[in-house]
């Protein structure tokens, strides 16, 4: 176990240096930084200083190195747009996009499992239909004009719920959060909603077919014939057997969740990491655009690596493996 | 039991934060399109920064709800000689931290304008001395007559000398690209407005200066103003008929019905000052993007006017702005000219004519074209051009349309990429004069009379022609803008301006399309006054 | 010899009639059937049936702009459906938009899957080295979500390419960025799948009698993916129409002189609070219907390949 979790870090830490170096060279190529920082007039040989004081006339393995040692310290340079240090800007919107990704995520898992097992259990009721044919509307829609009918439906014709931003926030520090007001809640519904349906629906797809699966295997055949009872089956055996895929897919979309925001964010005004990204990219905002994708795939190199790690201790089968791969 | 608990404080909680945004009567809650960067007054020339800037800061002049002139910080001026100019400043102004301000903050603030970093560098001339005469007393030599030298500085914050300094915030911008400026964040002004606290992207909050020197004659009655950007238009326009907002900022032009059907919400629309129009790459010996090759085809002016023949500017007027634009002759909104809006006649639209036009100049089986456009910058930008190139294949002209977001647009066409073959742009002039329009888009872009037209290597050092990206030119216009600029006999100037205005006309230096409209949706809880230049100023906001 | 035998094979079940009993067994299924058929027909044979070419700008005037659908107030029967904001008929402009969308689609999906089944079948049967190599390429791969490496390729694409040449080619950038953001899906559950079944009994048989690697991966392993392989591609089928549509609405889709159904609903979702419903109904229902039957037709497919399921 801890060998595997050293093997995995060190794997990780490989892919955050590919990213890394893919972060390096957009940062670096796309556009001229120094074009970036000064103004049309600025003379040759101020461009040649300025060019010096970055590093830039440096070899390009020290920028790099210099590039990885900022980033490990959090340090992504000045958004030529904003004129704010980076790791503020992104440290500022984070609550709001994992607030929102996070309860995203909760209500597709609370609503889609539940919905997943009753449809695999209860195939013949119209419940079952029901949800499927939801299911596949749902998915159907694309999310963006899911949000522009709900912000219609409830925002205008009902007036219900408030259409942007993140209502009134609490501020605690270290964290802004938007549970702690009625406003703050009430904004939430709706992005959590539509950033969450499409992975209900992935969800009670994945819980159905696979709870369908593993109804069929000997092992729960057998559970039966030893006399069971229909819930300790379903329940005790079945669900835990569904369960490892589940985790898998849940886990990897929650990645997905995170970047899907983007579109949430920018039809909600949601101000999360999102909509800053979608800013920057329309005004090639390159300091931003680098620290975004950096830190998009380190959360999802963490949830890869927390979803291996689970993945074996859930199926111990796999173990093996790992030590005999060309056997 | 413990759960109980923290249920009635998150109650307590909600209730009080509940309690507190009610107590607060009279805050302005507005929206608008783009975001607000940074709050340096230098950092950004665009009309939406300066406009929200001019809230907090203020200029020697201001303009009136009408576009006048009015004094501000300036209490007078004078024309000593013809290039000395005298300001005399208002006495007993304080900035929002209680500093006084004098004739030092004029001073240092016309240096900070012209460093490197500012975007508002021709604010004032690099060649224009400014010196301080008494504390109260500035006066302004230039090197050339400039009859308009204050029109353009209602858009130059004064700012404080001390506390700039104090907050090592001298440079517009840290042109290191490592640490934050510190006037990005937080303002001094002098203005009826104070920030409070800017966070770029989602919110910035200011409240009411209660020792602004200009409150005795105030026209509004906020305490707080609060302004979130909403990029989506849908959004915007649902925040406001939500009651979410009571203001927002443009209303697109399809939602207008809607927003003046909504009991609570109206829309002001006002002619805006902003001149949309297309522009042709003329100096090129071969265009960028086109199938003609070895020859510029729009070095024949009968393109160009088959170009102009083949655009139905009414079919655009109905259909893509729904009657809110006001199709022009001029490169500039009539109003701000001596001359009548129908003093010059648009090019009738006529198909036929193009057509025959581009078989005369050689081009009978058409040719194709590419096209750089905006579309999130001017109302409803990439559906006119679209618009037009279904209009010029019609008469055709195949066009690859690149339509794609300001950010990438602007580097794209302007100098010195001048990546742009046919374009669609907007102009307002700052000074709201016609000289503006002349010098910037219709001098020749040359380093000396007669010189090559945007000489490659040296397109950054081009000042006259700055933004005439086609490349126009006539030696004719030239000399008499100069004389525009120089000429300070109203009469003799209006004369020369309509001459000038006649020939670019006759040369088809540009297709100008037409002015929009200004567009404001208004809740009704609020009175204002719209300006056609498209800045809200808050003085003039009254809330029930 | 041995893959030839095989489709031969399945071709023979389909003609003896298994797979269309199995078919007319539920009413959705071909229903959803018929309607995909019908959608893929139109859209083949757009050209023939529609009332003008869409991506023809000299076809379009902008003086039939916002022309209701002909059953209502100022209707008329030259525009069924209705024109959108520049003239366009929305009917020739659905058809024209599905085959384009449908084009995507396939195109990215198979892409995707070519790609995924193959790397998930080495990586899960050879193990090793090649499996942790593959599977971090798709840590990095992944660590880049869909719309992200589809903003990147797009962006390297217009850097790349100029200016006039970028439409003509928009549409395969739009394939390559949507299909290598899906093939992932498709490796990871390969591999699962044979790394579960390479330490099964029967693959160790056709080991230990010398059957080549790529025979078995091909034989033994491929078939017991084909059902999760239909499933994801079903879906991915879906995802792929639907994140162009995305990729629309954030601006680097389709150009809008050439709209895709996605382009077509951008358009018209801003015209919703206008009372112009038709220009976002009309292809929002198109598309919702295209991606609804595929996915019908995905789920019987997979109960038609594995009838455990059922």
């Amino acid at each position: 176990m801890f060998v595997l979790i050293v093997r995995r870090t060190f794997q990780s830490i490989i892919v955050m240096l590919v990213v890394a170096l893919l972060a390096f060279t957009m940062f670096r190529y796309v556009g001229d930084p120094v074009a970036m920082l000064v103004g049309q007039e600025t003379s040759l040989q101020e461009r040649a200083a300025l060019r010096e004081n970055l590093g830039l006339n440096d070899p390009v393995p020290v920028q790099f190195g210099r590039f990885v040692l900022n980033m490990v310290q959090g340090e992504f340079g000045i958004s030529y747009q904003i004129g704010r240090p980076v790791s503020e800007l992104i440290s500022e919107r984070l609550p709001a996009t994992l607030e929102l990704s996070l309860l995203a995520a909760l209500f597709a898992l609370l609503t889609g499992i539940p919905m997943g097992i009753y449809t695999a259990l209860r195939p013949g009721r119209w419940l079952s239909h029901f949800f499927l044919t939801l299911s596949l509307v749902g998915i159907s829609l694309p999310t963006f004009l899911i949000g522009i009918l709900l912000i219609l439906l409830f925002g205008v014709i009902l007036g219900w719920l408030p259409t942007f931003g993140r209502g009134e926030v609490v501020d605690l520090g270290w964290w802004t959060t938007g549970l702690l007001t009625e406003s703050g809640i009430k904004s939430l519904l709706m992005p959590a909603f539509t950033l969450g349906i499409f992975q209900l629906t992935l969800i009670m797809r994945l819980v159905r077919s696979e709870m369908l699966e593993v109804l069929r295997t000997d092992y729960i055949k057998f559970a039966r014939a030893r006399g069971l009872t229909n819930r300790a089956v379903n329940f005790g055996h079945a669900l835990k057997n569904t369960l490892v895929p589940v985790i898998t897919i849940t886990g990897l979309q929650l990645g997905s969740i995170i970047a899907f925001a983007i579109i949430t964010e920018t039809v909600f005004q949601w101000p999360g990491m999102g909509l800053l990204f979608i800013g920057a990219i329309s005004s090639v905002d390159i300091p931003i655009m680098s620290a975004y994708l950096v830190l998009i795939a380190l959360f999802f190199v963490l949830i890869n690596l927390t979803v291996d790690i689970l993945y074996n201790v859930v199926d111990p089968r796999l173990r093996g493996d790992m030590r005999s791969s060309l056997g | 039991m413990r759960w109980k608990i923290s249920m009635f404080a998150i109650l307590l909680m909600v209730t009080i934060s509940f309690a507190a945004a009610s107590a607060q009567a009279k805050e302005l809650k507005f929206a608008f399109q783009g975001t607000l960067n940074s709050f340096d007054p230098y950092n950004l020339n665009e009309t939406f920064h300066l406009g929200t800037q001019g809230n907090v800061y203020e200029g020697l002049i201001r303009r009136g709800a009408d576009m006048s002139i009015q004094p501000a910080l300036a209490v007078r001026w004078e024309v000593m000689e013809p290039t000395r100019w005298r300001f005399h400043l208002r006495r007993g102004v304080k900035y929002h931290n209680g500093n006084p301000f004098t004739a030092d903050d004029v001073v240092f603030s016309a240096t900070r304008v012209r460093a490197e970093g500012s975007d508002l560098k021709t604010r004032i001339a690099a060649d224009t001395k400014v010196v301080k005469v008494d504390d109260y007393t500035v006066d302004f030599i230039t090197s050339k007559p400039n009859p308009i030298l204050h029109f353009e500085w209602a858009t130059w914050a004064i700012m404080d000398k001390e506390w700039t300094e104090a907050n090592n915030a001298v440079s517009p911008q840290n042109v290191g690209g490592k640490q934050e400026n510190y006037a990005t964040r937080h303002a001094n002004g002098t203005g009826p407005f104070k920030l409070v606290s800017h966070e770029s992207g989602v919110k910035t909050v200011f409240e009411v200066n209660p020792n602004w020197w200009d409150n005795p004659n105030k026209t509004h009655n906020l305490t707080r103003v609060i302004f979130t950007p909403i990029g989506s238009d849908a959004t915007r326009v649902a925040a406001l008929l939500s009651g979410q907002v009571d203001m927002v900022y443009p209303v697109p032009v399809q939602d207008q019905r809607r927003v003046n059907s909504t009991p609570s919400t109206r829309v002001l629309v006002g002619p805006e000052l902003r001149t949309i129009f297309l522009g042709m790459d003329q100096h090129s010996d071969e265009l960028l993007h086109s199938s003609v090759k070895g020859k510029n085809p729009f070095k024949d002016k009968r393109v160009r006017e088959a170009f102009f023949r083949a655009i139905d500017i009414k079919a655009i007027q109905e259909k893509v702005m729904r009657g809110l634009s006001e199709p022009s002759s001029l490169m500039i909104a009539p109003s701000l000219t001596p001359l009548s809006a129908t003093h010059f006649k648009r090019l009738e639209y006529d198909p036929g004519k193009a057509r025959s036009l581009l078989s005369a100049a050689g081009y009978g089986k058409g040719f194709s074209i590419g096209m750089d456009c905006p579309n999130d910058r001017y109302v409803n930008d990439e559906s006119i051009c679209t618009a037009v190139v279904s209009m010029l294949a019609r008469v055709g002209i195949r066009v690859n349309l690149l339509a794609q977001p300001k950010a990438k647009y602007f580097p794209k066409i302007l100098a010195p990429n001048l990546d742009a073959s046919f374009y669609l742009l907007g102009w307002t002039p700052g000074s709201l004069d016609s000289w503006n329009v002349l010098h910037n888009l219709h001098g020749c872009p040359n380093l000396k009379n007669g010189g090559p037209i945007w000489p490659a290597g040296a397109r950054n050092k081009i000042t006259r022609g700055k933004f005439n990206l086609g490349g126009y030119c006539n030696p004719e216009v030239d000399r008499l803008t100069d004389k525009i600029l120089g000429e300070t006999d109203k009469k003799k100037r209006d004369a020369l301006i309509e001459k000038a205005w006649g020939i670019t006309i006759r040369d088809i230096s540009h297709i100008p399309l037409h002015q929009q409209a200004v567009s404001w949706g208004v809740s009704n809880k609020i009175s204002l006054k719209q300006r056609p230049d498209n800045v809200f100023d808050w003085r003039h906001v009254y809330m029930k | 010899m041995e893959v030839t035998e095989r489709i031969r094979d399945s071709l023979h079940r389909f003609f003896d009639g298994d797979f269309w009993y199995s078919f007319t067994q539920s009413k959705i299924t071909m229903i959803s059937g018929g309607v995909t058929a019908v959608m893929l027909l139109a859209a083949f044979f757009a050209p023939l049936i529609s009332l003008q070419n869409p991506f023809d700008p000299a076809a379009l005037n902008l003086m039939d702009a916002f022309t209701p659908p002909v059953w209502a107030e100022n209707g008329s029967w030259a525009f069924p459906l209705g024109t959108d904001n520049q003239g366009r008929d929305l009917y020739s402009a659905i058809l024209y938009g599905s085959r384009l969308s449908l084009f995507i689609g396939f195109a990215s999906v198979s892409l995707a899957m070519i790609l995924g089944v193959t790397l998930g079948l080495v990586a899960g049967y050879l193990g090793g080295i090649v499996d942790v190599v593959i599977m971090r390429v798709a840590d990095v791969q992944l660590s880049f979500p869909a719309i992200l490496i589809a903003l990147l390729i797009d962006g390297v694409a217009r850097a790349l390419l100029p200016n006039n040449r970028h439409e003509d080619v928009v549409v395969y950038v739009l394939v390559l960025a949507i299909g290598l953001s899906q093939w992932v899906n498709f490796a990871r559950t390969v591999r699962g799948i044979s790394m579960v079944e390479r330490n099964k009994e029967y693959v160790l048989a056709a080991r230990l009698i010398g059957i080549s690697r790529p025979l078995i991966m091909l034989r033994h392993i491929l078939p017991n993916t084909m059902g999760p392989v239909l499933v994801i591609a079903t879906i991915s089928m879906g995802v792929a129409i639907l994140l162009e549509a995305t990729l629309s609405f954030l601006g680097v889709g389709v150009p809008p002189t050439e709209p895709s159904l996605g382009t077509l609903i951008r358009i018209g979702q801003d015209f919703l609070f206008s009372g112009e419903w038709w220009i976002v109904i009309f292809p929002g229902a198109a598309l919702v219907i295209l991606v609804l039957s595929v996915n019908l037709l995905g789920d019987w497919l997979r109960d038609y390949f594995n009838p455990k399921l059922r």
